[in-house]
């Protein structure tokens, strides 16, 4: 196991020096640089700008610098706000979108994974389509409508919310993190109504049946590990997917977190800042994908024997 | 090329007896969808959609920049069925041009990700061994990235330009793509009717487009059916950043992210164009399911 | 079994079930009676989709509800004093029957138990659910069960998962869990079908005396007539719902009275090969000769980090011969490498080394480019017929292929030559254009076999070809192969686990073991005298017929 997990961070690497030099050369490439739009900046103050942050050096100089940089994990200086650093910024962003991301992910799991169970147990009956057609729902409303939706229904018809902020009245989190959530909410809840019917298709479920157990029993203590595991595969990829992806709904309802800021960066040809949340969210991503790997052969114990035995 | 001349000869002529006809696996899955009430409305949906887009030019009433400041927004009236925009353009015809953009990105997006995930999974799962395993891995990486954040980049460095719109997302969605159709491929490969086809003589292109094809194309349908509403969505979404489409030309995102901006005086700026959205991506997603349901092995079975 | 102490712990009666599906409701069960007493063994037998199954299902409420329907029917099941209908009990009573004095075991020990739990944990589940039992007091019962039904080290292998269990072991592993609570009725339904012949020996004869010694009833459902010769003592014999025959195991095989049991029984192949046996040449060149032929495969995926176990080496130095217009049978268990060898013959698979000449001419080193003109002089039969034909191909598409690709048909004729081959092989000319999932299985098979012998090849390696059909099916199709065989002047390699069907088809058979040729000669002879231990084993366990006895 321990091996498995050393060969995967291992693996890492190379996808995350993919990530580094594609964002970097791409974003050199780019026509316009960081100080393009200044207009009135004279040439040798240009020139003073380049130099300090070593944009005047020949582009490999600066790559290899920037991978020396990152090796300490040092994002750099933000091009855009002169005295802050990247990582400072990103500081500032993340506990926000983590955030986020985590009550998203709560909503999504609770909502979803019931719906999907309980759609499972009766299919083709409407406990299986009223869960499902809501949960459909979700994947066409997309958050960019679904966000500014609930906004106008909760926020400024009912008045039940606040439209806006972060932190500042309570349950002002509700609103962005449903948002959040809705289309993850959606996918897990068909996750898991699929891999329930197909573990409940399973002839070790007729055997728990004929030892005249329960039905909840059999579906919880004999259904649920099996039929849990696409989902549990895919929390991964859907947290990651939550953090890189909030910054619409941070947009929306105007919450400080790192999406935000990397929209803005984006827009502003921060280069820094650009790169320094790219590879943030790819090591996100990746680290994710492992977790939910590692969770998933923790479960299933085939899997754990197999590494087990030609691990260590 | 022996196998050209296998093809053109799939049906028997003149047989003596009076042949049955038998009924494919396509028929039948036919059958089984024009039972699901769900996805025939689906279907319903999107060919009225698609024939309202194509027709929009000649049956709108007024035209697309047509403004009207005197009006200025003004709701829902028999003069304009969805209401008029803050500069008194007709909302109706509005969406139905940007239903052209939105439903084209959709389809030929998808397009170009069902041409490079169908022959990469392809190759991948037929070849098997050591190639398949670099191909595969080169997916697992792609698939690392985050790839939100690159077409954002992309956008923003590249201007917005339509066909690098269509190839950003094009390349994002053919992951799946590839990884579905090669998955098929490996389980089919280990079937006997391969085998038997193998023992038979047949080449490798033979084998791929005479027993592998046509056994892949019902996940390939479905899954199809099911990466339109993502498209859309991702366009939709990228419109709605304003790193899609540009004006003066229109989609659905745009519309919708107009509508957000005035949501709290003119509502049904948002909820209209907003409808129009949800509903296609509904029809599509029910039409997907549906088909998945009716191209099913396992239902085909019984 | 004296009728004077028979007490009968369930007896049925009247019960028909049908299934509403889409397309109208079939009945699958057809106003069925019997019972069975304490300590007896009644077998049902049956064809599949005879009902069999459905039957007893019913009974423990496992039949799903809707598509199923239990029209009528009581099923009264004597408990000490009590008696209830089982069919008319509400869940929660028979919750507290089931696993409790009424236990099943089912087919597929690989399948039936949960993979995400221990074993031990799944044993001491009826115990806690019935009994009341704690943990502990459950597994002190569990772990002197598992030593009852012949697992050593049962205290370690009580925390093991399934996956670490060989499939005799599982079904031990089941056989105790279905005996944990003391069950009064024990319902087996198919439990050795998914097993090894050596392994279905010792699980038969473990079920017996487990079932001795308790005196419970058993019921047990199969297919296969020869299997409940030894262990029932009556038997019931079912065809499309309906038990057509019921009577003493003795009476049944002896003087069947029904024109299906002396169907059924008809059909169960046995003695020596019908068709005179094959007399080689002393001349002659053998049309097949494999030398030292050796597969060996590379375990897993070759990733970085997915551990590799050790290389199997599936065929291990197999030297043989096959003569023109003979059939070779090849027999062996699951897992020795006999389909591995078939299909490194017909080069589907590449050996690691070795030789196989076809007529003198070596295949190993060809190219695929080069073996295509080969490929038409030798062909495959596969054993799983809904596997074997592409389902979007045509029956037309299907056996016209091979021979438009060799070029032996041309546009013009090739419906007229189908049509023959469709003819040989017994399939209605009305058909050629349906699809396989429209056909039965011996009539897929019939297609494949078509397919197989459109080249007009001379060598066929069949493997498996009727494992997957039921005994009625299974003879026409043999009869078929024999006669194509005779007609086309065949040579055949005819691999299968079944002994009975081998001896019924080969003039000379080899017995494969771990990858290994052990030993090999005529037929008759080596059923007369086999002198491997491992032959001889296998031949022991093979299940005779009562009136061979």
């Amino acid at each position: 196991m321990l091996r498995f997990i050393l060969m995967r961070l291992l693996q890492a690497i190379p996808v995350l020096l993919v990530v580094i030099t594609v964002t970097f050369f791409l974003v050199r490439l780019a026509p316009g640089g960081p100080f393009s739009a200044e207009k009135a900046v004279p040439a040798e103050v240009l020139k003073a700008l380049e130099a300090r942050y070593h944009l005047d050096q020949p582009v490999i100089n600066q790559y290899l610098s920037y991978l020396g940089d990152l090796a300490h994990g040092d994002f750099g200086p933000s091009f855009k706000y002169p005295g802050r650093s990247v990582n400072e910024m990103i500081a500032a962003g993340l506990p926000a979108t983590a955030e986020l991301g985590l009550y998203a992910m709560c909503f999504a799991l609770l909502i979803g994974a019931s719906a999907g169970i309980i759609a499972a147990l009766k299919p083709n009956t409407a406990q299986d389509y009223i869960p499902m057609s809501t949960a459909m729902l979700g994947i066409c409303m997309p958050s960019f409508l679904l966000g500014p939706l609930l906004m106008l229904v909760f926020g400024v018809w009912l008045e039940w919310v606040p439209v806006s902020g972060w932190g500042d009245i309570p349950g002002d989190k509700i609103l962005p993190a449903l948002t959040l959530a809705s289309g993850y909410t959606a996918y897990i809840a068909r996750l898991s109504r699929g891999g329930m019917l197909e573990v409940m298709s399973q002839d070790y479920i007729r055997t728990a049946r004929a030892k005249g157990l329960p039905e909840w029993k059999v579906v919880l203590k004999h259904g649920l590990r099996g039929g849990m595991i696409p989902v549990i595969a895919f929390i991964g990829p859907a947290f990651a997917g939550l953090l890189s992806g909030s910054f619409v709904v941070e947009t929306i309802f105007q919450i400080p977190g790192l999406g935000r800021f990397y929209v803005q960066a984006a827009f502003n040809r921060d280069y820094t800042m650009i790169m320094g949340t790219t590879v943030l969210f790819a090591t996100l991503i990746i680290l994710f994908n492992l977790l939910a790997d590692i969770v998933a052969v923790w479960l299933n114990p085939r899997l754990r024997d197999l590494y087990r035995s030609g691990g260590a | 090329m022996e196998s050209s001349e296998l093809n053109n000869n799939t049906n028997p002529q003149a047989t003596s007896a009076p042949a049955e006809k038998g009924s494919s696996l396509w028929r039948d899955a036919w059958h089984r969808l024009q039972k699901n009430k769900m996805a025939l409305l689906g279907l319903g949906v999107m060919v009225t959609m698609c024939i309202a887009a194509i027709l929009t030019p000649w049956i709108t009433v007024y035209g697309y920049e047509e403004q009207n400041l005197m009006l200025g927004a003004s709701p829902p009236s028999a003069e304009h069925w969805l209401g008029t925009d803050t500069l008194g353009r007709d909302l109706l015809t509005r969406i139905l041009y940007g239903s052209r953009i939105s439903l084209a990105v959709g389809f030929i997006a998808t397009a170009v990700a069902l041409l490079i995930g169908v022959i990469y999974g392809t190759v991948a799962g037929y070849m098997g061994g050591r190639v398949d395993a670099a191909m595969m891995r080169f997916v697992d990486i792609l698939y690392a990235l985050p790839f939100m954040i690159f077409i954002i980049l992309l956008m923003v460095i590249f201007g917005r330009n339509i066909l690098l719109l269509f190839l950003a997302i094009g390349a994002v969605e053919w992951l799946t793509m590839a990884r579905i159709v090669r998955g098929q491929v490996q389980s089919l490969r280990q079937q006997e009717f391969v085998e038997a086809a193998v023992s038979i003589g047949l080449g490798p292109w033979a084998i791929i487009r005479r027993h592998l094809i046509p056994n892949t194309l019902g996940p390939v349908i479905v899954y199809t059916t099911l990466t339109i509403p993502n498209v859309m969505l991702l366009e939709s979404f990228l419109s709605f950043l304003g790193l899609g489409i540009q004006p003066p030309q229109s989609s659905w995102g745009l519309l919708i992210s107009y509508g957000v901006e005035t949501m709290e005086e003119y509502p049904w700026l948002l909820i209209f164009p907003g409808l129009a959205l949800s509903i296609t991506l509904f029809a599509l997603n029910f039409l997907g399911d549906g088909l998945r349901d009716a191209l099913d092995p396992r239902a085909a079975k019984d | 079994m004296s009728e004077n102490n028979k007490e009968n712990i369930l007896s049925v009666s009247d019960l028909s079930i049908c299934f509403k599906t889409r397309n109208g409701s079939s009945k699958a069960v057809d106003d069925v009676s019997f019972e069975v007493a304490r300590g007896e063994t009644l077998a049902i037998v049956g064809e599949s989709g005879s009902g069999k199954s459905v039957t007893c299902y019913s009974l423990l409420g496992l039949i799903p509800q809707p598509p199923g329907v239990i029209e009528s029917g009581t099923a009264q099941f004597k408990t000490g004093a009590e008696k209830r209908d089982l069919l008319s009990s509400n869940k929660a009573t028979l919750r507290s029957l089931l696993g409790d004095k009424i236990a099943v075991i089912f087919q597929d020990p690989m399948t039936c138990l949960n993979p995400y739990l221990t074993i031990g944990e799944q044993l001491i589940e009826p115990l806690c659910q019935h009994k009341n039992k704690t943990r502990t007091q459950a597994r002190k019962r569990a772990i002197e069960l598992l030593k009852e039904v012949g697992i050593d080290d049962a205290e370690t292998r009580f925390g093991s998962y399934p996956h670490e269990f060989s499939g005799g072991m599982r079904q031990r592993v089941m056989i105790a869990m279905a005996l944990i609570t003391e069950p009064e009725l024990l319902i087996a339904d198919e439990p050795t079908t998914a097993l090894d012949v050596t392994i279905q020996a010792q699980i038969l004869d473990l079920l017996d005396d487990l079932k001795k010694q308790r005196n419970i009833a058993l019921i047990f459902i199969s297919h296969d007539l020869s299997v409940v010769a030894n262990i029932a003592d009556r038997v019931a014999v079912m065809r499309a719902g309906q038990i057509v025959e019921t009577g003493e195991t003795q009476q049944i095989f002896k003087r069947p009275q029904h024109p299906y049991t002396q169907q059924l029984l008809a059909s169960v192949p046995s003695g020596p090969k019908p068709t005179q046996a094959f007399q080689p040449g002393p001349e002659e060149q053998p049309l097949l000769k494999v030398e030292h032929l050796k597969t060996v495969f590379e375990q897993g995926k070759s990733g970085f980090f997915a551990p590799r176990p050790a290389p199997t080496i599936a065929v291990n130095d197999v030297s043989f011969e096959l003569r023109h217009h003979e059939i070779l049978g090849l027999v062996g268990e699951s897992g020795s490498g006999k389909s591995t060898l078939g299909r490194s013959v017909i080069q589907l698979i590449k050996p690691t080394s070795g030789s196989v000449q076809l007529d003198g001419q070596e295949l190993t080193q060809l190219s695929p480019k080069q073996l295509k003109p080969l490929r038409q002089r030798m062909q495959m039969i596969f054993q799983d017929p809904y596997a074997s034909l592409n389902p979007r191909m045509t029956v037309f598409d299907a056996l016209a292929e091979p021979l438009l690709y060799h070029r032996i048909a041309t546009r013009k004729n090739v419906t007229a030559q189908v049509l023959a081959l469709m003819d040989d092989v017994g399939l209605a000319q009305a058909d050629i254009r349906k699809y396989p999932h429209e056909f039965s299985g011996g009539q897929r098979q019939r297609i494949a076999i078509g397919r197989a012998i459109a080249t007009k090849p001379e060598l066929i390696i069949a493997d498996e070809p009727v494992s997957a059909l039921d005994v009625t099916i299974q003879a026409q199709i043999l009869d078929l192969i024999l006669r194509l065989v005779e007609q086309h002047n065949l040579s055949m390699l005819f691999i299968s686990h079944d002994l009975s069907v081998v001896r019924y088809i080969a003039d000379r058979v080899l017995v494969m073991h771990k990858g290994k040729l052990i030993e090999s000669g005529d037929t008759e002879t080596l059923w007369a005298n086999p002198t491997e231990t491992y032959t001889q084993a296998l031949f022991a366990a093979v299940p005779q017929r009562i009136n061979e006895k």
